[in-house]
């Protein structure tokens, strides 16, 4: 994979297809970008798993922090290090030992050490560097695009709207002025004629 | 779709639309409202928080607006645009984020008039300095960079002569210096020219002119390349350093390549305010489907019309950079090979009067101050647009006493130059 510029299927193909994602490094802190992808990816359906020692006992958006990616309950599909580069390769190492493999290791925006990407890569494991999952998945739906962010990206197809799916809402405020005066006088009328 | 890069012509009429989710429409509709609906408290928190992507109010996005920045950002090759009310609203939000009351920044001496002005007065009363070079001196640039400077400002296509920038070579020196290189490409729109190609960092436009087209919508827009790195040395705090109005964000770590065009939204944008009508981001998105066949046409119709004036007796000069004769000759076939744009000045050998002349007999022509319509355009700028230059600096921008500017329309060439005839001759 050249780590320089991703096509957009292969990064398209992996926010397709996976579903848990484990985040290395996230934060509680609601102003730090681990947050706010956290927040985000968790929102579109993703089943994450924040990692970070420092905040075991404590959950963020309800789920529990674990201390390492050893101590998670299920198979993970995709691992996002939230770490600077010189702390990514002990992260890839570590999870080389899972059993069954990650299928995904992503490293966050400003992120990249080609050596630890060589090393997940032999083994069949798609990485992806200095990137955002949030700002990719936003790109490639184009809903960045509300952003003014060139989305790279074209479509003549309706999008879906965003009830699509969902039960119409009956609950509406109902208002008067269905009845009159006028049609009040006129049914009335009619109950006595007959 | 694959990952093919699809044409300019493409790229112009569709980029950033897509059919309504709601209704199907497929023009773009204008969302003539002022504010959006939250789903819930945290939707809503999470929204001001720079948390989400999506809608609050008009003065920070709206959706009809958002089409034409992901347009424009998509036909210069940038990574993220915003649009404002106009194209000198879009240089003081560009600035803002950039320099600090005391600071400075180099700006090319040709520049339209008004830029001119804000830069030398408006500016100034910011504490904002500007330090002017030569474009026609490189030099010149790397004379004028000091430990203050935050910006390199130029034309591609300058007003009011239509002379050629030598973009490559000047963003070298801003380059040199560790500071972004600001190319307004007003004169020339994406068609003729892409500043980022050639080491620009941030394109503004008046998106009045050639970008809308039709002379009917005031418009700017900001465009970030992505290319420049803000966190070195604390020298760009906007975009470096904790928000105090966003609880501590730091936008470059945020939002990475295309930081500074959110910064302009969230810090420029947001507190300055000059919000672009969505009517008129509808006005210019429609201009912008016609941009590759008008532009065309603005330059084979400017073409014909320089050659026209340039063998007419009553004629001193002509400086029109698709002449093969002009100084700025080599240095349009290298970055504007389609054609030299449709702004340029030729000046009479009876000087001013012959001017003010001229423009009184001029059927088609309009004395408007204007470029980039539809309409063929005429203007003297010595008393007009660079009015309140001294005389020195009014020769040194292009715009001398007998100096008349033109901005060739769409019309018929034969009749613009039939125009120039009548008007000329008698
Ligand atoms: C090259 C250039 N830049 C900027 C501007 C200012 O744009 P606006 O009038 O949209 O503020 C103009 C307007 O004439 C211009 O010609």
């Amino acid at each position: 994979m050249n780590h320089d510029a991703y096509p957009d299927n292969y990064i398209r193909g992996i926010l397709n297809s996976v579903k848990s994602i484990a985040m290395v490094g996230a934060s509680p802190v609601n102003v730090r970008p681990s947050y706010f992808a956290f927040k985000y990816l968790a929102q579109r359906g993703y089943d994450m798993i924040p990692v970070n020692p420092g905040h075991v006992g404590k959950e963020l958006l309800g789920k529990p922090f674990v201390a390492s990616l050893a101590d998670i309950d299920r198979p993970i599909d995709m691992i996002d290090i939230f770490r600077n580069s010189s702390h990514i390769m002990p992260v890839v190492e570590e999870a080389l030992t899972l059993d069954p493999l990650p299928k995904v290791i992503w490293m966050q925006l400003g992120a990249r050490d080609d050596a630890a990407a060589a090393k997940a890569e032999s083994v069949g494991i798609k990485v992806v560097m200095n990137r955002c999952p949030k700002i990719e998945y936003g790109r490639l739906s184009s809903e960045i695009s509300w952003m003014g962010v060139n989305s790279r990206t074209l479509s003549s197809k309706r999008a879906p709207a965003p009830t699509q799916g969902m039960r119409l809402s009956l609950n509406r405020m109902s208002v008067g002025g269905g009845d009159t005066a006028a049609s009040d006088r006129a049914a009335k009328n009619k109950t006595e004629q007959s | 779709m694959s990952d093919r890069l699809p044409g300019f012509s493409t790229l112009a009429v569709h980029a950033g639309a897509q059919p309504d989710p709601t209704t199907g429409a497929r023009a773009t509709p204008i969302y003539q409202t002022t504010s959006f609906v939250f789903n819930d408290a945290d939707h809503a928190a999470s929204l001001f928080g720079l948390q989400a992507f999506g809608n609050i109010y008009t003065r920070i996005g709206n959706p009809t607006n958002a089409v034409l920045e992901e347009r424009v950002a998509a036909l210069e090759g940038g990574t993220a645009a915003l649009a404002v009310a106009s194209g000198h609203a879009a240089q003081v939000v560009i600035l803002q984020q950039l320099l600090q009351p005391g600071d400075e920044f180099i700006a090319a001496r040709k520049l339209y008039g008004g830029s001119i002005n804000q830069f030398t007065h408006a500016f100034k009363s910011f504490g904002w300095n500007v330090v002017w070079a030569d474009p026609d001196d490189i030099a010149s640039f790397e004379r004028a960079v000091t430990p203050r400077t935050k910006a390199i400002f130029i034309e591609s296509i300058a007003n009011p002569a239509g002379s050629i920038t030598d973009i490559e070579a000047i963003s070298t020196v801003a380059r040199k210096a560790g500071v972004p290189l600001i190319v307004d490409n007003t004169l020339a729109s994406p068609y003729l020219i892409r500043p980022i190609d050639h080491g620009a960092d941030i394109v503004v436009h008046s998106l009045t002119k050639f970008l809308g087209g039709h002379g009917n919508s005031l418009g700017g827009i900001i465009v970030d390349a992505g290319t420049f790195d803000w966190s070195t040395g604390g020298k760009y705090p906007m975009l470096s350093e904790p928000r105090p109005e966003y609880h501590g964000i730091r936008l470059q770590e945020t939002f990475g390549n295309f930081a500074f065009a959110i910064a302009c939204r969230v810090l420029g944008l947001r507190d300055l305010g000059p919000a672009l009508s969505p009517f008129n981001a509808f006005m210019i998105l429609t201009g912008i489907e016609t941009l590759p066949l008008r532009m065309q046409k603005h330059c084979d119709n400017a073409k014909a019309v320089a050659e026209f004036l340039a063998g007419h007796p009553a004629v001193a000069s002509v400086s029109y950079a698709g002449l093969p004769s002009d100084k700025y000759h080599q240095l349009a076939r290298k970055y504007a090979p389609k054609g030299a744009g449709a702004v340029f000045t030729f000046s009479l050998k009876g000087g001013y009067d012959a001017g003010v002349n001229l423009v009184s007999k001029l059927q088609l022509f309009s004395h408007l101050a204007n470029v980039g319509d539809t309409r063929s355009l005429v203007i003297h700028p010595a008393s007009t647009t660079h009015s309140q230059l001294d005389d020195a600096a009014k020769v040194k921008s292009g715009a001398g006493p007998d100096v008349v500017r033109l901005s060739i329309g769409i019309e018929d060439k034969e009749d613009l130059i039939a125009d120039l005839e009548q008007a000329l001759g008698a």
